[in-house]
């Protein structure tokens, strides 16, 4: 059976990607963040070899939008092209799907009562594509298959932390009854702490972003109980993004071995960076 | 079932993006959307006006975007920032000055109000 074998929890923040599509890596300001992902690049690429990764990613206009915004919704192909949201395409390679694993997910989920949009052409962007460069290479080459699996986390009334946690363990029912010998990966992106609307623009809380890192790891059951109201006031109306760490935590056994964790905060966003291996 | 968004708990100084806003919000979030093409963003940088008036836009809506009023397209009309930006993409306005200005700051105020602003 496929297995599950690592999980990231990793924010996708925009001008991450303008920094390294300019090279920007290694100035003082951006290198606190890129560094942290090179021991996890390493680590991916030699110790914990995934065949898949299945990315949990909200769309911010790029493919949907509010006339059809999905709650769940799942890529089906088998290739994701790169999108342009707004400021045009970024110098990546598009992006390998499995469209069969794909829709052997899509079948568990839906028949575990998860009912995904299903998607046959989707393009990605900065939500999906930021964690993806932040911890694979590319040259010539993405090193993984990828599954986009988009959250509405942007019009609420958003699915409950509850229903993310829920969402991942059915995700590991699915990975482990797929009938080949895969080794997948989950990415949870998005967060920590922002706030980028109104007079609060700009809001961050460190301590409670490093709260969240520990109990991602040891006790997401205090993060499952969490609403959304509660995650907003401490950390900012968008910093509820991190429902979505909530859907890779779920699809890992309960106890964990973490391998890499980083923070930093340089401008309106904690970045945050968890590396969880399986079964540990 | 716990609540979700309580609107007895309001957060200060913040709109969250419900089903209210969004539906206040949809001509002008609408019409953001259309610059994610980039043969848009090239109508709306060659001519404003002509590009705005092929879209579904009020007098208040086009007089906000006519004054970058940042401060009033989300406070008031219901933007919704990941839209709102793409607008900014074209009339040169990034993230970080959209921000500010819904702060009712300059944007080197803003900046100085920030751990390591090189890291923009």
């Amino acid at each position: 059976m496929a297995s599950v074998v690592a999980g990231i929890g990793t924010s996708h923040v925009p001008s991450i990607g303008v920094a390294y599509d300019q090279g920007r890596t290694q100035e003082p300001a951006w290198k606190p963040l890129f560094d942290a992902y090179e021991p996890v690049k390493a680590w991916l690429r030699d110790e914990i070899r995934p065949d898949i990764a299945i990315v949990v990613y909200n769309d911010h206009g790029s493919s949907f939008f509010f006339d059809k915004y999905p709650t769940f919704a799942i890529g089906a192909a088998d290739l994701y092209p790169v999108g342009d949201e707004g400021w045009g395409r970024r110098p990546l390679p598009d992006f390998p799907g499995d469209a069969a694993f794909s829709w052997h997910l899509t079948e568990s989920l839906v028949y575990d009562e998860f009912d995904m949009t299903v998607c046959q052409e989707l393009a990605v962007e900065h939500g999906f594509m930021v964690p993806m460069h932040l911890c694979f290479g590319h040259d010539p080459g993405w090193p993984v298959k990828t599954v986009p699996l988009a959250v509405n986390v942007i019009q609420h009334p958003l699915p409950t932390a509850a229903r993310c946690w829920k969402l991942g363990r059915a995700i590991r029912r699915a990975v482990e009854s797929y009938p080949g010998d895969e080794r997948v990966a989950v990415l949870g992106t998005g967060g920590m702490s922002h706030q980028l609307n109104g007079a609060r623009f700009g809001h961050l809380n460190p301590d409670w972003d490093n709260s969240w890192l520990d109990r991602i790891e040891s006790d997401p059951a205090a993060l499952v109980a969490l609403t959304h109201q509660d995650i907003m006031e401490a950390a900012g109306a968008e910093a509820v993004e991190l429902i979505m760490w909530l859907v890779m935590r779920g699809a890992l056994s309960e106890t964990v071995g973490r391998a890499h964790r980083n923070y930093y905060a340089p401008m309106t966003t904690g970045m945050g960076l968890i590396a969880l291996e399986d079964g540990a | 079932m716990p609540v979700q968004v309580d609107r007895n708990r309001p957060i200060a100084d913040t709109r969250i993006f419900t089903g209210e806003e969004s539906r206040r919000g949809y001509r002008i979030n609408k019409f953001a959307m259309s610059l994610a093409r980039a043969e848009n963003r090239d109508a709306f940088a060659a001519d404003e006006e002509a590009y705005m008036a092929g879209w579904d836009l009020s007098a208040d809506e086009k007089e906000a975007i006519r004054d970058r009023d940042w401060r009033r397209i989300m406070d008031e009309l219901g933007g919704n920032i990941y839209m709102i930006i793409k607008i900014g993409t074209v009339t040169g306005h990034g993230l970080y000055q959209i921000g500010a200005h819904q702060r009712g700051e300059t944007y080197e105020e803003f900046l100085a109000t920030r751990n390591a602003s090189g890291a923009r």
